[in-house]
């Protein structure tokens, strides 16, 4: 027997994807973070990329730390189990995760707390691991849920809601991932839906470590003039380097773009990563030459977006460890234990 | 008076010199001889140059736990012979390389010396240094052999075994055997008055450590996920794991693997590598030490509350802090029991043998399935590390994983409404789905926050409440699926009540004070939360002496707190030295606590 999803009733009119379903069957609980809260915009554009990409909602793990950014994964794809786990340690969950089952699509959201902070060492080691998912930052360069005090990628000299500078250095996780080993690295902003939409779907696909950082401003406490995390600022000082456009298995998704030299990376599953080269001379499989850019950028105090470093072809941490196509939590006492006779040719040599 | 199979020999070597593989020889070729033997290693936390210890009890009796004084004592470090000249028994005997003459300091008149020239021996042997370093072990077991009256050929058989394939290497190591057994005959008295014999003691035991029947056990229980930090004495058990899975779970056709290992950066990714594998419906485990386990504790109780099955190995030694790493200790019991902060509890189990530690590394996956919680596996370097003698493993071909309640997608479809913390059973265990499952059934949102019935997040007192008391109940479920405590003896007012390695020297500390007119009921606790069966046997005993290898009695403090036990009824004997508890210790603190409060003896009762 096999079971397929149904949509959900609905309002007619709504679009159906290639699986028969709408926006709505992708979408979650209701969102109890502050109105306007640059989060929701995230998981508004991780709604839209699954269900442009038509992936069965439920066959997803949300994985996620603690803050206001951990609460998101309650807010989009309800039909797929979520585990809000402990502060700055979603890396390691996911590993276990993405070890037990293969097939699922992983999501880790985590905040710049949560993965700049305390949990800096595990965000280290998953890019080494390279766990195949798709691993957001939503860093707005405080702590939102414990209520604003700074976080580590706040930018030195930017001051708080109370007008009180940052006396220390910022962390970049961008360039951290970068110098790791990342295959995918990007960095969006959750008020530019047309850049961020691909940008998970290319991440969603990708095999291996896809990281995206997104600014995404809090309202509360991180969005006001001196932030560099707010709106404001980021409008005005982002430089978006190479847009992503993913298109699925022939069928393009259009997309309205400057033109510009694009180029097709073709994906290990067949669909393509078409990349818009915007205003630079940019190239996107060079890992030396992104953390350059990212940093020369960040001294001019410019925010470069877009995807900065892909490697389609990384494979991932089934590949490095040479486990079996099937998932690991779907083995029986067949394939997992070895039976008596061996263990009398054990118990032989002990004797 | 010669006695047969009944001595204590100690070796004193350097750490990293190659005496362990001499050693473990030695002890090996006694267990072939079918005679009892147990082993120490007590070595420094340290990888070249310090002392290091290995001890092997010899006793027909069949007594394993560890015995005071030596009787034959090997001194081959230098650095160490003042203490190990001390330490043997009035009456022993003292084995030396004298191609240097003893200290004369050292000497002692009420132990026998003997003196063997082995770099003498060795020099005009061997032309490599490297070599002579290397066969002085060799040759003093050679000696050995001679002087104890091992046969020969169970050695020689041995290394050739050894060093399969590679015969340039056994002639050489014969011959350094030989050169050692030779020398013994013909100077010394061979053989001693304590020496060994062929027995028949054993039958089809094997002789092992109880880290790899660990990785075993957890192999065979269907382990798919192992992850880990490095920690002495807990190392061994994901290897055990790694080297049987190489050979035994791979996919013959495609040659890949039906596991994953991970070496975590720290005990926290370990743990929650092995929470996230669980979560997702995978058996899993990890296994630490001590330090690992209060890191792992904020994760443990994410588990608990969570409900989220993990299997954790802990082969304790000797706290607090880093203490002494390679020493031994039951010194985590409350630490992990009572792992994270509010209300959180943990089943533990306790093996004593290998045999137990291969079982319950399989039961515990079982457990924590059945119980989606944590279960942690209470070993520790006593038992990890050294080769003791076990049972056989054995494995039922019919028996069949207990994943617990889980629900597939068909059973997902014939249902009204999914709750995943609903208590369905009444049993305190509600039902739960494996991410993925089903369509649009079954998904929840998990979480180390409150919740309802339905997985919905909620602050409200009752819901809470109604939540903490549920795990209650599943608590008390818990007792009555954990192994039974084992009851021995019978018909005594006084009881003793150990666990653990304090198994091993129980036998003979009870046959010690029976010899003194106390009689001791037994009762091996096996794990936490104890059963009905604990408090039966504390209510049936006026006298009840309970067994800790820590400083403040932790397991008598489990049982005042969850027995609501009357402190005064539960008389702690203890040690805690970083050695294992020895039967003279058990026995000597028993008696002192018949002498002081005049407790009438059976022998006096008769008089
Ligand atoms: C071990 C631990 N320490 C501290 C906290 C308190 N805490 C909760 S959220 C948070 C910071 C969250 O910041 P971030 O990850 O940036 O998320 P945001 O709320 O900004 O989205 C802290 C410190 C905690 N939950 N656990
Ligand atoms: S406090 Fe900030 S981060 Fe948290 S929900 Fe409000 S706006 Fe968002
Ligand atoms: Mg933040």
């Amino acid at each position: 027997m096999t079971f397929v999803a149904k949509p959900r009733v609905h309002h007619p009119r709504l679009p159906v994807n290639e699986i028969g379903l709408t926006r709505r069957d992708y979408e979650g609980a209701v969102s109890t973070l502050c109105a306007g809260c640059g989060h929701d915009s995230v998981s508004a554009a991780i709604v839209q990329a699954c269900a442009e990409l038509s992936l069965p909602p439920h066959r997803f793990a949300k994985i996620s730390g603690i803050g206001c950014s951990s609460k998101t994964p309650s807010y989009f794809l309800s039909r797929s189990h979520g585990f809000n786990s402990v502060h700055g340690r979603m890396p390691s969950v996911a590993t276990g995760a993405n070890l037990a089952n293969r097939e699922l699509y992983c999501v880790g959201i985590s905040g710049d707390g949560d993965s700049a902070s305390i949990g800096l060492g595990q965000f280290a080691h998953i890019v080494r691991r390279r766990i195949n998912m798709l691993y957001v930052v939503d860093n707005n360069g405080t702590y939102g849920l414990t209520k604003g005090q700074f976080s580590a990628t706040n930018d030195k000299g930017s001051t708080s809601k109370k007008g009180k500078p940052n006396l220390y250095e910022p962390i970049d996780l961008v360039s951290m991932a970068l110098q790791i080993g990342a295959s995918f690295v990007a960095r969006s902003f959750s008020g530019d839906k047309r850049q961020l939409v691909p940008l998970i779907k290319a991440g969603l696909m990708h095999r291996g470590f896809a990281f995206i950082d997104v600014i995404s401003p809090c309202v509360a406490f991180n969005n006001h003039n001196g932030s560099t995390k707010s709106y404001e600022y980021v409008r005005g000082h982002s430089e978006s380097l190479v847009a992503a456009d993913y298109v699925r298995g022939g069928s393009e998704i259009t997309a309205d773009y400057e033109p510009g030299t694009t180029e097709d990376v073709r994906m290990p599953d067949g669909s393509l990563l078409r990349l818009h080269k915007l205003d630079r001379d940019y190239d996107p499989h060079d890992r030396v030459g992104a953390l350059d850019h990212v940093q020369r950028c960040q001294a001019e105090g410019e925010v470069v977006t877009g995807l900065l470093y892909v490697d389609p072809n990384a494979g991932d941490c089934h590949e490095i460890l040479d486990t079996v196509e099937r998932p690991l939590n779907s083995l029986g006492e067949a394939e997992l234990c070895p039976g008596s006779e061996a263990l009398d040719g054990i118990n032989a040599s002990f004797r | 008076m010669t006695t047969y199979n009944d001595f204590v020999i100690r070796f004193a070597n350097v750490n990293g010199s190659g005496s362990a593989s001499a050693n473990g020889m030695f002890a090996k070729a006694l267990f072939r001889m079918g005679i009892p033997v147990s082993t120490r290693n007590i070595f420094p936390s340290n990888i070249q140059g310090l002392p290091t210890w290995f001890e092997v009890r010899v006793s027909e009796a069949g007594y394993l736990g560890r015995r005071e004084g030596v009787d034959l004592m090997v001194a081959m470090n230098a650095e160490t012979y003042a203490e190990d000249v001390a330490a043997v028994k009035p009456g022993g005997f003292l084995l030396y390389d004298n191609s240097k003459p003893l200290a004369r300091e050292l000497r002692r008149t009420d132990i026998t010396e003997i003196g063997i020239p082995i770099a003498t021996l060795l020099l005009s042997e061997f032309d490599d240094p490297k070599q002579r370093g290397l066969f002085k072990n060799i040759c003093y077991l050679g000696a050995l052999s001679a002087l104890l009256n091992i046969e020969f050929e169970v050695i020689t058989d041995m290394v050739s075994v050894q060093y399969k394939g590679k015969d340039d290497l056994i002639r050489p190591n014969v011959h350094a055997l030989e050169i050692g057994r030779r020398y013994a005959r013909d100077y010394l008295p061979c053989p001693l008055p304590i020496q060994v014999r062929r027995a028949d003691a054993l039958g089809d035991k094997i002789f092992v450590d109880g880290n790899t029947a660990a990785g075993l056990g957890a192999l065979y229980g269907g382990a798919s996920v192992v992850a880990w930090y490095p920690i002495t004495p807990s190392t061994s058990v994901a290897e055990a794991f790694e080297r049987y899975a190489e050979k035994l779970r791979i996919d013959r056709e495609t040659g890949e693997r039906r596991y994953a290992i991970i070496q975590a950066e720290d005990e926290l990714s370990a743990i929650g590598i092995v929470i996230g594998a669980g979560w997702n419906g995978a058996r899993s485990f990890t296994a630490t030490s001590g330090p690992g386990i209060s890191l792992m504790s904020e994760f443990l109780g994410l588990a608990y509350f969570a409900e989220i099955p993990a299997v954790i190995f802990d082969i304790q030694r000797a706290g607090p802090s880093t203490g002494m790493p390679t020493r031994t200790q039951q010194g985590d019991l409350i630490s992990a029991a009572y792992a994270s902060h509010g209300d959180t509890k943990h089943v533990l189990l306790f093996p004593s043998t290998p045999k137990e530690c291969f079982d319950f590394g399989a039961d515990a996956l079982d457990l924590a399935d059945r119980l989606q919680t944590p279960v942690i596996v209470m070993s520790d370097l006593e038992l990890g590390m050294n080769d003791n003698l076990s049972e056989p493993f054995d494995w039922d071909d019919a028996r069949r994983y207990d994943r617990g309640k889980v629900l597939d997608a068909e059973a997902l479809e014939s249902i009204e409404k999914f709750g995943r913390y609903l208590d369905v059973d009444g049993d305190g265990i509600g039902y739960r789905t494996y991410p993925g499952t089903h369509p649009d059934k079954g998904a929840f949102f998990t979480r180390g926050t409150s919740r309802d019935e339905y997985a919905a997040y909620t602050e409200s007192p009752e819901a809470y409440q109604r939540n903490m008391e549920r795990l209650s109940l599943k608590w008390r479920t818990a007792a009555t699926l954990v192994p039974k405590a084992e009851v021995g003896g019978g018909g005594n007012t006084a009881g003793i009540i150990f666990y653990g390695t304090s198994a091993l020297p129980m036998a003979e500390a009870l046959d010690l004070l029976a010899e003194e007119g106390i009689h001791l009921d037994t009762l091996r606790i096996r794990a936490f939360p104890f059963g009905e069966e604990v408090y039966r046997f504390i209510e049936d005993h006026e006298v009840l002496f309970v067994v800790d290898q820590n400083r403040d009695a932790q397991m008598r403090t489990l049982l005042v707190n969850e027995g609501d036990i009357d402190p005064a009824r539960l008389v702690s004997v203890r040690y805690f030295g970083g050695l294992s508890i020895s039967a003279d210790t058990i026995q000597e603190q028993v008696s002192e606590y018949y002498t002081a409060r005049k407790l009438p003896r059976l022998t006096e009762v008769k008089s």
